[in-house]
């Protein structure tokens, strides 16, 4: 064969690989879609959950999962930042900032049940937090930390070098210039990387069964005070999110529409994370143009 | 950046003076383990709380084992557990009171192709040790046996292997850490067998009877299906205070009624037996 | 007055700034490497304890082919081999690895090389919302989907390493394909434009150029895609079947560390033998990313120094 027909049969091979992964994503897509939507109506969003009974909603669950999203991410937000700029701008290239970086690695290799079971032991037992929203959130970031500072630390190594001596040379500090210069033109890429991330701890199960707990308590939609119990917004009151309701249902669930609220579940979860992804999408890209003037 | 530290400061503000105001928040307790009992407690603590305004009580899973290693170490007031705190290696049983609440009778469960619907108690003990391997040996159709246990240290295991394995090992195969896998793997495996609580048999599966004893809720009362055991709530030392109120509540025969005989569990008033951590049954 | 203006009169402001920033960046790094700290002290005492207190031997412990910490053998000595469950988490991730990747170089080759537009377009938000799927989603499409396809093709109950591998070969795709973008991008663009000035086809210059210079970086995404692969729970705990048996075949159940580890923990009482020896199924699993992140670091001096 020449190397003409090779090149053609290869570049068709790609294409089909290409395809193949698309048409993969489709049918996952279409599959959980297809077999949740049907049970998803505006009753079975808004209303709480049944422990035994059929038509339990996934409300409670639902406003739980965003409610410790933006929890974890207040945590481990401000924390990534600091640490990416740290090991970006400041780390001297040794072997104390290696070990620093395969210390980071492995958190992100760690098995999540590791993770939820010492937020168990340190969060809910140790500082008494007890099963909680706070305790979840904790257990979250320190899932979430490696992979937003990873991401925070290649954003801002992708910022030109150009761009920081400009910086230095109108006789800004080094922090200065990070935080004026390097940071708004690296922050679309830090933007999307939180997004992800955020989807990522959307999905979470296993780290919450320990930590967040696995009741969802009635909630006093009409009470936004957050000492009290039964406040949405009280961060020491357990709470069931999404995914670890999914899980519940489908390893001990004895409603009789287990099966029935799962897929809808699933459905929603997967809806909720497509939204995330379409939001880092079009978020990154206007705030792109907006901080570059392009 | 500023925003950001402001925020930040703002938020964990926040969190210090939540702190501060949690005790003031009316009486709370946690129960916490079996993720068996977990759906009962957690109906009956709904229920209780909507008739006691101000106290909260927080139910957890976690497993048996969890349970019981926490109530020993005094985190938690309740601990949930499908099994004797005797029964369990590493737990001081001596320090903890036993409050039983509901009875959970196990029947083995097979997919609905193998064609038996009768065993007696050596054949079932026989097909979970490996030495029935295809269903015609006991008269079914020529399908292979496929074993599906519990995880190990699971009560529902526990239980099953007390009255029915008489101290044999069962062979190594697949094993799930929760019922509705179990049922859901038994359901659409060809040749699969399994055991669940009563309360998860539904028309995808198929029960057992043993030596012509059919798994029902009657014959766990007397004792005749011997695969029960108790659901147990233990406490460290004696109950006071909300744990008390809470657990009276539990085992109160209107609850009992009620609440357990709804939701599945086989109530402690029915039964006309009670059996002791040794096996020993005594007729009420 | 301009942040800027203001900034270069205070000169002295500007320094103090720049050492409570270094500051405050440093105290979160400590803080993420205390974490690390803590966490990996928390699983080697507790999973230590095996060895020390409860007096199995290691030895033993890699390579006895029966798990069962709660039941002792002839001689007293309670029986924790975890040598299936080490064979079960290589052989699903090497697996996995091999099938991913030729799909995950395939897909870069294409964002990259072939058609960037549709690769910028379509290809690239498709993987990134692989990643976003929630592993228990993963978990039930394989139990609902691919047991029952490997049953009826190959026979057998359908769970098994084969199942684990092709869910794990889903998780895994998207980590690998966009490092091995990375990789292709970071190549040179003089590279490709002397090869094919030379009147290689696009082909000859992907295979022997473009795919040669970014080696290093591809392989690194492979591994980073295995310690993935070896630590994800879930998923692979549904469709694996979770039989401590040293696996036999693919299609026959067989177990992984994490398997056995998410499944047994809640089930143990702390403290107990039963309960160390999942601890040290978690130690192991923490050494073995440990070694992961070592290889990708030595894969990487490597490259360095062509």
């Amino acid at each position: 064969m020449s190397a003409k027909s090779i090149d053609k049969l290869m570049t068709g091979m790609l294409y089909l690989i290409a395809g193949v992964i698309v048409l993969l994503l489709a049918g996952l897509l279409g599959y959980i879609l297809v077999q949740g939507l049907p049970h998803v109506s505006w009753h079975f969003l808004t209303s709480p959950a049944k422990s035994f009974e059929a038509g339990g909603g996934i409300g409670i669950q639902l406003f739980n999962s965003f409610y410790l999203l933006v929890l974890s991410m207040l945590i481990s937000v401000p924390l990534a930042l600091g640490a990416g700029i740290y090991l970006a701008e400041y780390a001297k290239k040794n072997w104390v900032t290696d070990v620093v970086r395969t210390a980071i690695e492995i958190l992100s290799s760690l098995p999540s049940v590791v993770v939820g079971l010492f937020g168990f032991l340190v969060f809910v037992l140790q500082f008494k937090f007890g099963f909680s929203i706070l305790s979840g959130a904790l257990a979250l970031t320190m899932f979430n930390l490696p992979l937003l500072t990873r991401n925070v630390e290649d954003s801002l190594r992708q910022v030109g070098f150009t761009q920081r001596e400009a910086g230095l040379a109108l006789g800004l500090s080094r922090w200065e210039t990070v935080v004026h210069v390097v940071i708004p033109e690296a922050l679309p890429g830090i933007l999307t990387g939180m997004i992800l991330g955020a989807g990522r701890v959307f999905g979470e199960a296993a780290a919450l069964i320990y930590t967040a707990g696995q009741s969802a308590p009635a909630l006093n939609f009409g009470d936004w005070n957050p000492l009290h119990i039964a406040s949405p917004l009280n961060p020491f009151r357990p709470a069931e999110t999404l995914a670890v309701h999914i899980w519940k249902i489908n390893s001990e669930g004895i409603q009789p529409d287990a099966a029935a609220v799962s897929a809808g579940a699933s459905a929603v979860l997967i809806i909720a994370v497509l939204a995330f992804n379409l939001l880092a999408r079009w978020g990154g890209n206007r705030l792109y143009k907006r901080m570059t003037a392009g | 950046m500023k925003k950001l530290l402001g925020i930040l400061a703002a938020l964990s503000l926040t969190l210090l003076v939540a702190c501060g105001a949690q005790d003031s928040n009316g009486e709370s307790i946690t129960a916490v383990g079996s993720s068996a009992l977990q759906p009962l407690v957690e109906a009956a603590a709904e229920q209780y709380q909507s008739d006691h305004l101000g106290v909260f009580i927080n139910v957890q899973g976690g497993g048996s084992g969890t349970g019981l290693s926490q109530i020993q170490q005094g985190a938690v007031e309740i601990g949930n557990s499908d099994l004797f705190a005797e029964e369990k290696a590493g737990i001081k049983a001596k320090a903890l009171t036993d409050h039983r609440v509901a009875v959970v009778g196990i029947t083995p469960i097979v997919n609905k192709s193998v064609g038996v619907k009768d065993l007696t108690v050596t054949q079932l003990r026989q097909l979970f040790t490996g030495e029935i391997t295809n269903w015609k040996q006991v008269g079914g159709k020529n399908l292979p046996v496929v074993v599906v246990n519990r995880a190990q240290g699971s009560g529902t295991r526990a239980t099953f292997e007390k009255w029915v394995m008489n101290g044999r090992q069962p062979l190594a195969a697949q094993e799930q850490d929760s019922t509705g896998m179990v049922r859901s793997i038994v359901a659409s495996t060809p040749g699969a067998v399994s055991y669940v609580a009563f309360s998860y048999v539904d028309q995808t599966v198929e029960t057992i009877s043993l030596d012509g004893i059919a798994p029902t809720e009657k014959n766990v009362t007397t004792n005749a299906w011997p695969i029960w055991s108790y659901e147990h709530m233990y406490t460290k030392g004696k109950p006071t205070g909300l744990t008390k109120k809470f657990l009276t509540y539990m085992q109160s025969s209107r609850t009992q009624k009620r609440l357990v005989a709804k939701m599945g569990y086989i109530p402690m008033t029915a039964m006309q037996v009670t059996r002791d951590v040794q096996g020993n049954v005594v007729r009420k | 007055m301009d942040p800027i203006k203001e900034a270069m009169l205070h000169r002295s402001r500007s320094a103090k700034l720049e050492r409570r920033g270094r500051l405050l960046s440093l105290a979160c790094i400590s803080l993420i490497v205390l974490v690390v700290l803590a966490i990996f002290i928390f699983v080697a005492s507790r999973g230590l304890a095996t060895f020390f207190t409860n007096k199995v031997n290691l030895i033993s412990f890699l390579s006895k082919s029966t798990w069962a910490p709660a039941v002792k053998d002839a001689h007293g000595v309670p029986q924790v081999g975890a040598l299936p469950m080490i064979v079960g988490s290589f052989g699903v991730t090497f697996l996995s690895a091999v099938v991913a990747t030729p799909f995950a170089v395939g897909a870069a080759i294409f964002m990259t090389e072939i058609s960037p537009n549709l690769g910028k377009r379509i290809l690239q938000p498709v993987i990134e919302l692989l990643v976003g799927i929630p592993s228990v989603v993963y978990g039930f499409i394989g139990l609902s989907v691919i047991v029952p396809v490997i049953r009826t093709v190959f026979g057998g109950t359908g769970f098994g390493i084969l199942a684990g591998t092709f869910v794990l070969f889903v998780m895994i795709l998207p980590t690998v394909t966009s490092m091995t973008v990375d990789a292709l991008k970071a190549v040179p663009r003089h590279y490709r434009e002397a090869s094919l000035a030379l009147g290689g086809t696009r082909w000859q210059t992907i295979s022997r150029v473009v795919l040669r210079a970014a080696m290093p970086g591809i392989l690194t995404g492979i591994v980073f895609g295995m310690a993935r692969a070896f630590g994800e729970a879930l998923a692979v705990q549904m469709v694996i079947g979770n039989a401590a048996l040293l696996p036999k075949d693919l299609i026959s159940p067989a177990s992984t560390l994490t398997s056995v580890l998410t499944s047994g923990i809640g089930n143990t009482v702390m403290g107990s033998l039963e309960n160390n020896a999942l601890w040290s199924l978690a130690l192991l699993l923490l050494l073995m990313s440990l070694a992961f992140n070592l290889l990708i670091r030595w894969i990487g001096k490597k490259g360095e120094m062509k």
